[in-house]
């Protein structure tokens, strides 16, 4: 069991193939084969929500999966979602509402915002505090990450409407 | 409040028509962060390097018998194995004590331990690999044997006779002690109605950074020259300790910081650790990687808090507070942490209790012991919580003595604002506080009387809800009164470069950091106001000892107030220099000219002259056409330090609105208020962020966050499952307001906000929760408020 195995998988919309050892997790793969940084590993053990990226349309926790596990998978990152525009409303509304201060909880909150967001339309505060329950933010309080979504939630409501 | 036009400059930034300053503008450079576009030091990566993980003791105290490392250096991908002894070769022990804390000791510490561990989490080897994984691997292959030694973990017996001295060098494990005394504290307890006394105890908690402490270390030997990326608050400091104990002149070491994953204290000073990977690199010849894992955070990242605090007040039963007395102690582990030491927060204890009201009576006792449990130091708003909890908690049980409501008996006692300026018992000067207006405001702001009368309604219908009340003073803008005078080579004062390039757009270097608070942003606002020179043309480079003046970094609430007047300053020579250019170049002078939007205007009728950036043409490529005689200086510094203050106070006041159920011993935050008086404000959406931010933290000392140690010293929940911290779902939407007394020790009039939320949000929750618990007699002094503190105060458990 500790000899690289075969992977392939999309990543951010790109076919990658590796060689990696089973016991790699995703975000080190993510980190550290790929060199996409802007998942962030604070706990290494599921709780802080940091390294949150989107497996197969589901957001998880990707220290807390294998490299191994993601194959034949589709893999979303902060850098993916950015690029295709998906949530740049979303990033004007964090930047708008100083909903980020260092910044390193920021990518898994996105990514936990957008899910929401795309669950439920438009989340009362109580609905959005829950579902960010498992992103840990030491420097803003929440009630600025809050705002920033509630905002965009209103504002693509209004768009669809 | 009381501004003051007289002193200022009728062209002051504050007043200029297209200013940012008090503007609300989003901070630069965000996109970068929320693209997964920033650079960590976690993120960074350099040719040829090797990752280092430390072996740590699993003891709080033993003796190191003997280290085999032979099985661990034989692992593919190893560099080294390197011992305490083998590091010495290349880095010199410290004593984390100043001069002026007078008495102060602790014991040399080692970057990795020698001979003997005193906590569990020092390390005890380093572990060089090509991976961090190989080398943890490979750590798992070290041999240490260890003979255990007895452990001190308990404060209050620390000094016992009985109990083993640490560090047998010196005598005892007493590290400070300050008594203070003013007044006639006996005689005025002796004349008063009341006198209530009780024992406050505060939970050791920690900052939890979301980016462990990181660090990548380079030695260049052809250079001769190190370069340290870390993610430090104070890059000049760490210039100045690293050259120090690696034996180099500041000039051959350069500290760069990038984006910083969170900092509040805790990445203020230098750990041993981070010692050890400066010396790692220079011994190996190459660069050298440390990223703390999560339980290495819990067992090294400094502690703070850890207090036990005796308190005393007198009142006469028309509220008049008589005295304030109290006795801390506090725990800090085996050494008094480096370079900025572990005696003050107990010293910022004593200075800080009763520190809003006027009696002048007030003892104090601090005293600070050696414990065999990791380092406790400075940790955002350090001393704040003790003193105002202590202190606002008195308060309300004076109150509560006498049947007072507690905002009237604050009214009462409170400093009036127009007493100012005036000195508190413990010698601090305030310039200008504004606890009244601040008080007024926030009662009007909460509806206070609509509040009680809800809380009335609730209480007949078995709900128990409490509102709590917590004044509080705040140190900011600290001058070299906080290390300077100790011998601690940590600047107060910091400088700002501003230069006008070639195409007219501006670049700051600025010696303040950035850790989110917003230091680039106001530096930005501060220069683009003072030039007319729109944001989007000013650049900020900040955390880069080559590339910045020399400064003290963003720590104490300093970067607004002493960055920023250094900005202002450097930016109105710069103007100047324009100014006098366009003067030339117009055959017109210099105060007939003004500077909006990047354009040289009129300044009667602000009729455009010259662009910016052809002026900037003009000085750069075609200096033959300038009159002669003319040799354009359009680059500017200046340097602030705070001399007229040692620190610049500002005030404030938060209330809690909270339920208990007194069932299960929950508490439910339903509402926060704070009003707080930081003199200008430069950016009202950044103070308020930083407020909430703040508050969040205290109140995550208020209800969760405590290191639990067990008898052995051993931490046992050293990890983000078992810690708890503040999460989006258990926290209250916080209001918050203002009151603007500005410093007149500067231009720009800005103190310090960054620590104001910490300061006194446990405060406020822990008499909210007493005010709830009235009915059942209950009174908890003591932080976490845990469900089971809770349900034992109620006689439920």
């Amino acid at each position: 069991m500790t000899a690289p195995i075969s992977i392939s998988l999309d990543v951010n919309g790109e076919r990658v193939d590796a060689f990696v050892l089973p016991r790699l997790n995703l975000a080190d793969f993510l980190r550290e084969h790929l060199k996409l940084t802007g998942t962030h590993v604070g706990c290494e053990h599921g709780v802080c929500g940091a390294c949150t990226v989107r497996v197969n349309g589901e957001i998880v926790r990707s220290c807390l999966i294998l490299a191994v596990q993601a194959h034949d998978a589709s893999v979303e990152t902060i850098e993916g979602l950015s690029d295709s525009g998906e949530i740049t409303d979303l990033q004007a509304a964090f930047r708008d509402r100083n909903a980020l201060q260092c910044g390193f909880c920021t990518p898994g909150m996105l990514m936990a915002a957008q899910d929401l967001l795309k669950q439920t339309s438009t989340p009362d505060r109580e609905q959005i505090r829950e579902h960010l329950s498992g992103n840990y933010c030491r420097c803003t309080g929440y009630q600025a990450i809050v705002d920033a979504i509630e905002s965009t939630a209103r504002a693509r409501a209004g768009r669809t409407a | 409040m009381t501004s003051g036009p007289d002193k200022r400059d009728p062209l002051s930034v504050l007043d200029r028509p297209n200013s940012y300053i008090g503007k609300i503008v989003p901070r630069p450079n965000l996109d970068r962060l929320m693209q997964g576009r920033g650079l960590y030091v976690s993120d960074i990566e350099l040719p040829r390097m090797a990752h280092v993980v430390f072996l740590r003791s699993p003891y709080a105290h033993a003796k190191i018998v003997g280290i085999d490392a032979s099985a661990a250096k034989r692992i593919p991908g190893v560099v080294a194995v390197v011992t305490g002894p083998e590091l010495a070769a290349v880095i010199t022990p410290w004593v984390g004590v100043l001069s002026h804390l007078k008495g102060l000791k602790s014991a040399p510490q080692s970057a990795i331990a020698i001979d003997r561990v005193c906590w569990q989490g020092e390390a005890v080897a380093a572990v060089v690999a090509s991976s961090r994984a190989a080398a943890e691997d490979a750590a798992e292959h070290v041999l240490v044997e260890y003979q255990e030694l007895d452990v001190v973990t308990d404060m209050s017996t620390a000094l016992d006779p009985a109990t083993p001295v640490i560090h047998a060098s010196l005598g005892d494990n007493l590290a400070f002690e300050r008594n203070h005394n003013a007044g006639t504290v006996d005689a005025a307890f002796a004349g008063s109605d009341e006198v209530v006394e009780a024992e406050f105890v505060f939970g050791r908690h920690t900052g939890v950074t979301l980016e462990p402490r990181s660090v990548v270390a380079d030695w260049n030997a052809a250079e001769a020259r190190l370069t340290i990326y870390q993610g430090t608050q104070a890059p000049h400091m760490v210039q100045n300790i690293a050259a120090l104990h690696l034996g180099l002149r500041e000039a051959q070491v350069r500290v760069v910081c990038k984006d910083v994953g969170g900092s509040f204290g805790i990445k203020v000073h230098i750990y041993a650790d981070e010692m050890a990977t400066y010396a790692l690199s220079k011994l190996l010849r190459r660069p050298v990687k440390f990223v703390a894992d999560r339980v290495e955070s819990f067992n090294t990242d400094i502690h703070a808090r850890d207090h036990r605090c005796k308190g005393k007040i007198g009142v006469q039963r028309d509220g008049t507070i008589t005295a304030f007395e109290i006795d801390d102690l506090t725990g800090i582990g085996p050494y008094s942490m480096y370079p900025r030491t572990s005696a003050i927060e107990a010293n910022q204890v004593v200075n800080l209790v009763g520190g809003p009201y006027v009696t002048r009576n007030y003892r104090a006792r601090a005293r600070v012991v050696f414990q065999n449990k990791n380092v406790m130091c400075q940790y955002r708003a350090v001393g704040h919580p003790i003193a105002c909890s202590v202190t606002e908690g008195l308060v309300d049980l004076a109150a509560m003595k006498i049947g007072m409501d507690p905002v009237e008996i604050r009214r009462r006692n409170l400093i009036a604002d127009d007493a100012y300026p005036c000195t508190s018992p413990s010698g601090l000067r305030f310039e200008q506080l504004s606890h009244h207006a601040a008080l007024a405001k926030l009662v009007k702001m909460m509806n206070y009387d609509a509040l009680r009368a809800e809380q009335a309604a609730l209480r007949t219908r078995n709900i128990h809800r409490g509102i709590g009340i917590a004044s509080f003073i705040e140190v900011t803008n600290p001058s070299a009164a906080f290390y300077g005078v100790g011998g601690a080579k940590i600047s107060s004062q910091d400088g700002v470069a501003v230069r006008l390039d070639a195409q007219g757009s501006v670049i700051c270097q600025t010696s303040i950091t950035e850790q989110g608070q917003g230091s680039e942003s106001l530096t930005a606002q501060i220069v683009g106001s003072v030039l007319g020179v729109s944001m989007d043309r000013v650049r900020v480079i900040l955390g880069d000892t080559d590339n910045t003046p020399y400064g003290g970094g963003t720590w104490a609430s300093r970067g607004a107030g002493i960055g920023g007047e250094a900005a202002l300053q450097a930016a109105k020579v710069l103007r100047k220099n324009i100014l006098d250019v366009a003067a030339a170049i117009l055959q017109s002078t210099s105060g007939e000219l003004d500077i909006v939007n990047n354009i040289v205007v009129n300044a009667g009728d602000g009729v455009p002259r010259i662009e910016l950036n052809e002026l900037a043409r003009v000085v750069y490529f075609r200096p033959d056409t300038l009159p002669p005689g003319i040799q354009p200086e359009l680059m500017a510094t200046r340097h602030f330090v705070p001399r007229e203050y040692p620190f610049a106070f500002t005030n404030g006041v938060q209330a809690s609105w909270l339920e208990v159920d007194t069932d299960t011993g929950f508490v439910k935050l339903l509402k926060h208020w704070v009003v707080e008086d930081c003199g200008t404000i430069i950016n009202p959406q950044l103070v308020d962020e930083q407020i909430r931010g703040g508050v969040v933290q205290g109140l995550g000392a208020a209800l969760f966050e405590k290191c639990i140690y067990d008898e052995r010293g051993q931490l046992t929940n050293a990890n983000m499952a078992d810690y708890l911290v503040p999460m989006s779902g258990e926290m209250p939407d916080i209001d918050i307001g203002h009151v603007v007394s500005p410093t007149m020790e500067t231009e720009l009039g800005a103190k310090g906000a960054g620590e104001a939320g910490t300061a006194g949000a446990a405060a406020a929750v822990t008499n909210a929760v007493n005010d709830a618990l009235r009915p059942f007699g209950a009174i908890i002094t003591e932080i976490p408020l845990t469900p089971q503190l809770i349900l034992t105060a109620l006689g439920k458990i």
